[in-house]
């Protein structure tokens, strides 16, 4: 029942999503929504199925929309290959930084994930390519195959949405698969997953960099469809960002990302423009709330309603 | 005279320079390791308490004339109230859970705190003057001494010794520590735990304040001062290894006379240095340098 409830919704969401900008919604605001839940989901598959809480998952993002940027802008790659090598450039930082941190657990993990994305911010920020504190303008959008134009913001979209489609069946594909299990297995109790024999640290290290790719892949999306990439993309505060929308919405949960990427996203574009500096002043109040008193977030919560009352029809 | 090259004065301007971060490190971090000891949580919000504590001396200075010397102890004082309030309100219900809990929380407090902090005051930086009695310089021979800069590095050296004396040598300290081992066995003797460890809470949070005040004529009193700061300290406790008050104290010293020395041979890395050593330390120990796995 619930699991046909949950395809029901996806559905309807895939549905809402083609039907979007039929009915007017601006569509670069949706394909801005669509890159951050596709980061926060990329985020999910650690925080949610795995309990590694990287604190610097902007790293790969930013490193990703700069070296795609980057190629784009004073190299004239294709829009495809440009992606692919922002992609692979995340991926290797992941295997990197993924190596040395998942040497420790929890808070530590944290901790080392923080100071880590913090060299490669220190690294944009000094480097050559990435423009500095000017970050890097005017990215264009390119082509796909030399056929389809893409700088028409409803052609962008639908192409935008197609990656989106297939991440998320990726995801869905990845924790449903037996490697998915172990991952939520050594989430649940972490020392009985090694004593059942699993190498622990290489399945954490692979959703280390299955997860940093993503956002890699995501981070490329969003220099493109904007046309810019500043230092803000690489910096803790879009870390802390991916965190919150991961918890508000559920994490742990396929939907959850998606939900909570949407509300932030609407929340920030909204309030931007009334309450300047209160908007640092309300996420904080959100992570602080989240916490205290709802930590399985939106879907999380809405999954746990339905669970109680099959239960009760149960009884 | 040159060492490599490079003249001597540099080395060791950029090394007290160093010295005086080293300072801070030390202080932020030996906060951090005594909260995380007895709460068991990772006080992200430690750089926000800084910038508070720098803020408090300031706007102390500006409304009421408060001087340098009564800022030292009022600062830290009403900051480390609102830390008491704070674990009172919020970091009482999450003891015994996942410590990822307290981070992100603590996180949560520190964007509400620059937040609130940019809203009142922009994000431009203030200063805040040197204090009549320290200004000024000593010619020591070889080099010359700003007095400021030798008075925060001393200052901080005895406080950091001051606490290790309190936790490490009194019988205050040899509760606070079995508090750490047992909470509930320590209660059963008549202790009132849950009040040490607000009070623990609030005294780690007043240093990081004091670590503001004495920071504030050198640095610019801006919001955003500890919020890449307390990333650079949780650094420093990686290396130094989490809950250890000797290895707190030394590592963050000895990194911020690093990163100083490296300022003079290769400028670009010393943002970085830090980072590098926690990723090479964590290579091959990963309990830290001075942890215990």
């Amino acid at each position: 029942m619930r699991v046909r409830a949950a395809t029901a919704v996806t559905v309807l969401l895939g549905i809402l999503a083609v039907a979007a900008p039929m009915v007017g919604v601006y569509p670069v605001f949706l394909m801005k929504l669509l890159c951050y839940s596709m980061f926060a989901c990329a985020f999910n598959l650690l925080l949610g199925y795995t309990r590694m809480l990287s604190f610097g998952h902007a790293a790969y993002f930013g490193s990703s929309a700069y070296v795609t940027g980057w190629l784009v802008t004073a190299h004239g790659w294709g829009t495809i290959q440009g992606t692919l090598a922002g992609v692979a450039v995340a991926m290797l930082l992941g295997l990197i930084i993924g190596a040395i941190a998942v040497r420790r657990q929890g808070i530590y993990f944290a901790m080392i994930t923080l100071a880590l994305s913090q060299l490669v911010f220190f690294i944009c920020l000094q480097a050559e390519f990435t423009g500095g504190e000017n970050g890097l303008q005017g990215i264009p959008r390119g082509s796909l195959f030399g056929l389809i134009d893409l700088d028409r913001d409803l052609t962008m979209y639908y192409c935008v949405l197609a990656v989106f489609i297939f991440v998320y069946l990726f995801i869905r594909r990845v924790v449903r698969s037996p490697f998915g299990h172990v991952l939520q297995a050594i989430r649940e109790n972490e020392p009985r997953a090694i004593s059942l024999g699993y190498a622990v640290d290489r399945y954490k290290l692979l959703a280390f960099v299955l997860s940093a790719s993503l956002a890699g892949l995501a981070g490329s999306l969003k220099a493109l469809i904007l046309g810019f990439t500043t230092l803000s993309d690489v910096s803790q505060g879009t870390s802390g960002e991916v965190i919150l929308m991961t918890l508000l919405g559920g994490s742990g949960t396929l939907l959850g990302p998606i939900v909570g990427a949407s509300t932030v996203l609407t929340l920030e574009e909204y309030l931007s423009d009334h309450v300047g500096a209160w908007v640092s002043v309300i996420i904080g109040a959100i992570f602080v709330v989240c916490v205290l008193v709802f930590r399985r977030g939106v879907v999380g919560e809405i999954q746990a309603r339905f669970a109680q009352r099959r239960g009760a029809t149960r009884d | 005279m040159t060492v490599f090259g490079i003249p001597l004065p540099a080395i060791l301007g950029q090394l007290t320079l160093g010295l005086v971060n080293g300072s801070f490190y030390a202080l932020l971090s030996l906060g951090l390791a005594v909260i995380f000891g007895l709460l068991g949580i990772v006080n992200f919000a430690h750089g926000a308490f800084y910038m508070l504590g720098a803020f408090a001396a300031y706007l102390g200075l500006q409304a009421f004339g408060v001087n340098y010397w009564f800022a030292l102890i009022l600062a830290p004082l009403a900051v480390g109230i609102l830390g008491v309030i704070i674990e009172r309100l919020f970091l009482r219900r999450l003891y015994g859970q996942d410590p990822l809990y307290g981070l992100l929380l603590t996180f949560g407090v520190a964007l509400i705190a620059e937040g609130i902090m940019r809203d009142q005051f922009g994000s431009s930086g203030k200063s805040y003057p040197v204090p009549g009695l320290l200004r000024g310089v000593v010619d020591l021979g070889f080099m010359v001494l700003p007095i400021y800069r030798g008075w925060v590095v001393l200052a901080s050296l005895s406080i950091c010794a001051t606490t290790w004396f309190l936790i490490e040598r009194t019988r205050l300290g040899a509760t606070l520590r079995a508090a750490t081992e047992n909470a509930r066995l320590v209660q059963a003797f008549g202790i009132n735990v849950p009040l040490m460890v607000t009070l623990t809470y609030g005294a780690g949070v007043a240093l990081a304040a004091l670590a503001g005040v004495l920071a504030a004529p050198v640095v610019q009193v801006s919001p955003l001062m500890g919020s890449s700061l307390v990333i650079v300290v949780f650094a420093v406790v990686v290396i130094g290894g989490m809950g250890s008050i000797v290895g707190a104290i030394v590592s963050g010293l000895a990194l911020g006379l690093i990163e100083g020395l490296t300022k003079v041979i290769y400028p670009e890395a010393s943002n970085i240095v830090v980072f590098v050593i926690m990723a090479v330390v964590l290579i091959f120990r990963p309990a830290g340098l001075f942890g215990r796995e």
